[in-house]
């Protein structure tokens, strides 16, 4: 038959008669049939093993090449990350790769900031452009005047460029927009941050309690595929949420609570704990300092208390705490990582991180564990060039703020390029792989920042609304067209592993390493990127490892000697404080003016006629990194905004499952058009987003003008004084038919 | 003893992530807007007493395929294990079988033939697990031989409490949905 074209088969069927009509039972005889199901011939004819950039978590990918093209990505076995799995933003990785709205070649902007206009530029002329202006900038003042904001793994090489440039203006919106204050929780309350990623033991734990986090929703793999196993051996899960997350409809319990008072329903759990005797008495003894204030804090913080602020019923505040601390030590309560939402974040973090102690499970399994590192050569570098007199990052106000803040804030930095705000200004930005219009809250006060700047490069792979509003574009190739550094977190089971490019770089992208050494040459600095390409700089670094070069190059990863991770595997808990002791209470904030013990304060309300805007991830995206992405988009093509079904009825206008609708904030600032969802699995006093949708950026010809944005409609956040974190749950949204606002 | 390929999957696991459906695309090479497979998110109740079932679903690879049946040129046909497939060669695109289908398992290629889930049979005639089995972050999705009592599916569907979606519409479906 295979001789036939379709049109031709259907004349001869026709002439047949019904001679091809032969289907019917002898059919259901498999094997008789010789039809064979085709093979799509996807397998590579090389199989290049890499790690992923889809999100932050870098799983192993082995990727397949047949004709040069990568036709597909699979989970690498080897690697302690993936497992041999993937989630469908790693397998989804040739949607970016194909992606054919990427930045082709360098732009350098041709009218004003932000009119995204630009004409395209060699290499050359657009490395002499910002090689000039940042000359020009630190002639006039000083090299702590450029900033770097970087997100992704890429950035080593950029964060080695401001080393060495003399600036220590290098932040992350990982940190104050994301994951902050529960790494100054955790280091107020053990000694040190929990990093990614998380040293915790979802696969050993008896229950599992998510505070806000949607775990299975947001997707980060090795986690997930835990939590599964938990789920799998019989754990049970807590779930504190205002909205029926996936994980809430696994959970034993789930506690929709109002939004805004978790820190209320951790001291009444604490109550309950404590009241009944059921901590880990020994435990806390043994390794925690200040239980009778603590005691003495929540002693009035009974389930009746925290039921009107909560709207937890006290039964079930109470049979959630019996349940969680009967299971201890393997009961985990998960530290979340989406954490900046209310401006007293840090203070939740510190109650969450309290419980855990409560129940021994830090250091325990099933709880929090122990890591090692693999141990990495550096570099052999040059000798570093001085910074005599160099100046203290500019991250924080004069004024001063924030004394708990261990990484750069990115906010802090897009305030510091407020004339006058900080110690000193900031005049020039390089920004690498992060759409800082949609990871700092407050897009407008980000965009009147750039005005105040002097040169702006953005480098990228997408042409994200940060593109529009820089002086050049640099664009780069995507993880799988590039190496990078090695990988080599903190985990239970220490490796190293590697990212090797897969296909030659696609148009006029070139890889990070590139672009940092060019940069550094045009600027005086190339001495101190001595090596020939990151290939070169990699197997410099696996060589004095003593890493078999050849071997991690065909496997990809590296695995080094497992560490004892808990207590019964020989291990202390790893309590990093200076006494070496768990501080129930923190005399470290006491000193600085904080409370010392974990205090609920009540938030603004929603006025009448609105809801809190909460936002959270989507498993098929990572924020607005994705939703461009044409393959993920085909199970998930855009977000939707949750609307609880009862108060959509009370709505002045009538609203279906599916209608469009508009979100408009308590400033009028209003989203683009998003459809709603209208359902059971939300409480009536806020809405969901999922993050990083309703773009605005022209290049993004899938993406733009799909969904809503949360972050256009954070024009307010609430800083966290302990450590700078911005809080974004704070807005309020009324609900209008698309087409009226 | 003659294969009985068969699925089951666990809704406890799945958490509705769609790895399954991106892995299948890639490896299927399915074009935009066709799925062999898709994830399904089932509500039932009122705030706050709620209940949700989350599946991968696919192909129920039926014992008795209304698809099958309903073919008229004979491309739709029972493959090893009783896999359900489409002989794109013989298939004219008449949709009969999608008419027929009470799961919407099957949808009409770019190439205009009708595709769905294969199973992956070429995978597994080389012994490898079907893509979406393989890439599966939460270990929902368990393949094989159900006509052999020591295989890990035949172990889950007599082990578990089981269902299969539509029962009544007389198809016998081949994944079963441990809940």
């Amino acid at each position: 038959m295979s001789g036939y074209t379709r049109r031709q088969f259907i004349r001869i069927g026709a002439a047949a008669g019904g001679a091809a009509l032969a289907s019917g039972p002898a059919t259901r005889w498999w094997g008789l049939d010789a039809a064979r199901a085709e093979d799509p011939a996807t397998d590579g004819d090389r199989v290049v093993p890499t790690f992923c950039e889809l999100c932050f978590w870098n799983c192993g990918v082995l990727a397949h090449v047949k004709d040069g093209r990568v036709t597909k990505l699979t989970g690498n076995p080897e690697h302690p990350l993936s497992r041999g799995m993937l989630c469908p933003r790693g397998a989804g990785g040739t949607g970016l790769l194909y992606d054919p709205d990427r930045l082709k070649r360098p732009l350098i902007r041709v009218s004003q900031r932000g009119e995204d206009a630009f004409r395209e530029a060699s290499w050359d002329a657009a490395l002499n452009h910002v090689g000039e202006k940042l000359l020009a900038v630190r002639q006039r003042y000083g090299p702590e005047a450029l900033a770097l904001f970087t997100h992704g793994f890429g950035g080593s090489w950029f964060k080695h460029f401001m080393k060495v440039w003399g600036s220590p203006n290098i932040g992350a919106p990982s940190y104050a927009q994301c994951r902050g204050p529960r790494e100054a929780g955790f280091t107020l309350t053990f000694g040190a941050g929990l990093g990614s990623p998380e040293p915790i033991d979802l696969a050993n734990a008896r229950v599992i309690t998510l505070i806000g986090s949607h775990l299975g929703e947001n997707m980060h793999n090795t986690q997930v595929q835990e939590l599964a196993e938990a789920v799998g051996k019989g754990a049970q899960l807590v779930v504190v949420d205002p909205r029926f997350s996936v994980a809430a409809g696994k959970a034993r319990y789930w506690l929709p609570i109002k939004p805004g008072t978790d820190i209320a329903l951790l001291l009444a759990w604490m109550n309950v704990i404590i009241e009944e005797k059921r901590h880990d008495a020994e435990y806390v003894a043994r390794y925690a300092t200040g239980l009778d204030e603590l005691k003495a804090h929540v002693a009035g913080k009974t389930p009746e208390w925290a039921y009107p602020i909560t709207g937890i019923r006290p039964e079930l505040i109470r049979d959630s705490a019996r349940l969680i601390a009967g299971a201890r030590p393997a009961s985990l309560i998960h530290p979340g990582r989406h954490t900046t939402w209310y401006g007293d974040d840090t203070q939740r973090a510190r109650a969450m991180a309290i419980l855990a102690a409560l129940l021994g499970s830090f250091g325990r399994r099933g709880g929090y564990l122990a890591t090692g590192k693999f141990p990495l050569s550096p570099y052999a570098m040059p000798k570093q060039p001085e910074h005599a007199g160099a100046r203290p990052k500019a991250d924080k106000p004069k004024a001063g703020g924030f004394p708990v803040a261990e990484e750069v804030l990115a906010s802090g930095l897009c305030d510091a390029t407020k004339p006058g705000h900080a110690l000193y200004d900031l005049k020039a930005w390089i920004v690498y792989g992060t759409n800082l219009i949609q990871a700092l809250p407050a897009p407008r006060e980000t965009i009147a920042a750039i005005q105040n700047l002097e040169l702006m490069v953005a480098i990228d792979v997408l042409p994200a609304e940060i593109c529009g509003w820089a002086d050049v574009v640099l664009p780069e190739c995507t993880y799988l067209e590039r190496d990078d550094d090695l990988a080599a977190p903190a985990y239970k089971q220490p490796f190293v592993a590697i990212r090797q490019a897969a296909v030659a770089p696609m148009y006029d992208s070139k890889p990070g390493w590139w672009i940092a050494k060019e940069l550094a040459n045009r600027v005086g600095l190339g001495a101190h990127f001595p090596w020939n390409d990151a290939r070169e700089f990699v197997d410099a670094r696996l060589t004095a490892s003593k890493i078999d070069v050849a071997a991690i190059r065909r496997t990809g990863v590296s695995l080094g000697k497992r560490v004892a991770t808990c207590e019964e595997e020989g291990a202390a808990p790893p309590i990093a404080t200076g006494d070496g002791k768990i501080k129930l209470y923190s005399e470290e904030l006491k000193a600085l003016g904080f409370d010392p013990l974990p205090a609920f304060y009540p938030q603004e309300e929603p006025p009448p006629g609105t809801f809190r805007l909460l936002s959270g991830r989507a498993p098929t995206h990572t924020f607005g990194r994705t939703t461009n992405n044409r393959l993920l988009a085909e199970p998930f093509p855009e977000n939707e905004v949750w609307v609880n079904a009862d108060a959509a009825r009370a709505l002045p206008f009538p609203l279906a499952n599916g209608d469009r609708v508009v979100l408009v904030n308590q400033d009028g600032v209003s989203s683009g058009p998003v459809r709603a969802k209208v359902t059971q699995r939300i409480r009536g006093d806020c809405v969901f987003l999922v993050h990083g949708w309703g773009h605005t950026a022209k290049g993004l010809r899938y993406a733009r003008g799909r969904g809503a944005s949360d972050s256009t409609l954070t024009t307010r956040y609430k800083v966290d004084p302990i450590m700078g974190g911005t809080g974004v749950n704070v807005n309020f949204v009324r609900i209008e038919p698309a087409g009226r606002a | 003893m003659r294969k009985r390929y068969a699925m089951a999957v666990d809704t406890r696991r799945c958490v509705a992530c769609n790895a399954c459906v991106i892995a299948c695309k890639t490896e299927n090479r399915v074009p935009n807007g066709g799925f062999r497979c898709w994830t399904v998110q089932e509500t039932s109740g009122t705030f706050p007493d709620l209940a949700l079932e989350v599946r991968s679903e696919r192909c129920n690879h039926c014992a008795d395929a209304p698809c099958v049946s309903a073919c008229p040129t004979g491309a739709s046909f029972v493959g090893e294990g009783g896999a359900v497939a489409v002989d794109k060669r013989k298939c004219t695109g008449c949709k009969a079988c999608i008419a027929s289908c009470p799961y919407g398992a099957r949808y009409v290629h770019a190439d205009g033939h009708v595709d769905k889930c294969t199973f992956c049979l070429h995978r597994t005639e080389k012994g490898k697990a079907p893509a979406c089995v393989e890439t599966c972050p939460t270990r929902a999705l368990t393949f094989g031989d159900l006509a052999d009592p020591e295989s890990a599916v035949a172990g889950l569907v007599r082990g578990r409490k089981v269902k299969t979606l539509r029962p009544e519409a007389g198809t016998r479906p081949q994944v079963f949905l441990l809940t």
